[in-house]
């Protein structure tokens, strides 16, 4: 499986340097790296959810007890994340660090993605969850530690998009 | 039983503890029975209280959560059921009052009101100790069973679908979150020392 193990390495570790203590996963190919690096590591809490939303409240669960999060999530599970992102976090100003997998963009094979790819930007924008298109390695730890200063003090999701050329090797 | 007496029996238990309840009648009910800044009350993301108090439970794991939830919230939100079996945090205990009506939305019928039961889902999720508990008496000796142990529970409680008359609470969503929020980080500092 061409997910690249290099790059996912420096996410995983950018978001120890984040001091992510909880994390929690919806399996998808692009991030099955990133969810071994989390099971094999004794300091992370690794959730494995049965749908994304869940994660929305154990994130914030984990924020009010000052505990920092991150979310693994394809970008359909933010999609079926939605109301939890608006009725919890936007409500109740809370913090996410949302890691989200940007299929059905550009150079997307599999035609059941490209839908979620068109929606995924606009649903972003929408909801004004600042975005950040995660596409080369040497930004990886910068990017990140802005995203969740950045989601911190603004109290607010912040939305890391990571693109198929920083992913997937072909 | 009316969910009213249910809460003001176990109350004393609730005081000290650390309760995410969902929105609505279950929310107003403890507000009136008396505010504690460690109560937070999840006034809408219907099925996200399961899903927070999983969280809070996982990562202060010294610490008592207390999930007051409803059939309807739970309803969906099933999968947390199967995610809290998985990581059977012995620190959580779930209380769902069942008054088989989304009653805070004008009391349609839930499907618990035509057999769905969310005890057994609830074992069938492999949740490790599932009680059920129809009177106030037996709901406050769960309860205290639960607190006294350290297995993963959740309490099932038939109630009735009556409400107060008045959701309203004299207490801003943010004031409660952030009064939460510092009162969580004080037992967590405590809890270090």
């Amino acid at each position: 499986m061409p997910v690249s193990v290099t790059n996912s390495k420096l996410i995983y570790d950018a978001l120890k340097a984040c001091d992510v203590k909880i994390m929690s996963a919806l399996p998808e190919t692009w991030l099955v790296h990133l969810i071994r690096m989390a099971e094999e590591d004794p300091a992370m809490k690794l959730v494995r959810l049965a749908k994304e939303e869940e994660g929305v409240g154990i994130s914030a669960g984990a924020y009010l007890a000052g505990v920092n999060s991150a979310m693994l999530m394809q970008n359909h599970g933010f999609l079926a994340s939605i109301n939890g992102i608006v009725s919890l976090a936007l409500l109740y100003r809370i913090p996410l660090l949302l890691l989200i997998s940007y299929r059905g963009h550009w150079g997307e094979k599999d035609p059941w993605q490209t839908q979620g790819g068109l929606a995924t930007e606009p649903l972003l924008r929408t909801l004004s969850i600042p975005i950040w298109h995660l596409n080369t390695p040497t930004d990886i730890y910068r990017r990140l530690k802005d995203a969740q200063t950045l989601a911190h003090a603004s109290l607010h999701p912040v939305a890391i998009l990571l693109s198929r050329e920083l992913m997937w090797e072909e | 039983m009316l969910r009213e007496d249910a809460l003001k029996t176990i109350y004393p238990e609730l005081e000290e503890r650390i309760v995410v309840t969902i929105m609505g009648a279950v929310a107003a009910e403890l507000y009136t029975l008396g505010h504690r800044h460690n109560f937070f009350y999840l006034e809408h993301a219907m099925g996200l209280a399961s899903s927070m108090g999983l969280g809070i439970a996982l990562v202060m794991p010294e610490h008592k959560v207390i999930v007051l939830d409803g059939d309807g919230s739970l309803l969906m939100n099933l999968g947390s059921l199967s995610t809290m079996a998985r990581y059977k945090p012995g620190n959580l205990v779930h209380i769902v009052f069942d008054n088989e009506s989304l009653l805070s939305v004008g009391g349609f019928p839930t499907a618990t009101s035509t057999g769905t039961d969310l005890a057994g889902i609830a074992r069938a999720s492999g949740v490790l100790c599932v009680m059920e508990a129809n009177t106030p008496e037996s709901l406050k000796a769960a309860l205290t069973e639960a607190l006294s142990g350290n297995t993963l529970t959740t309490i099932v409680s038939k109630v009735e679908a009556i409400g107060p008359k008045s959701f309203h609470m004299d207490l801003p969503l943010l004031e409660n979150r952030f009064q939460f929020k510092r009162c969580l980080e004080a037992m967590q500092r405590q809890s270090k020392v």
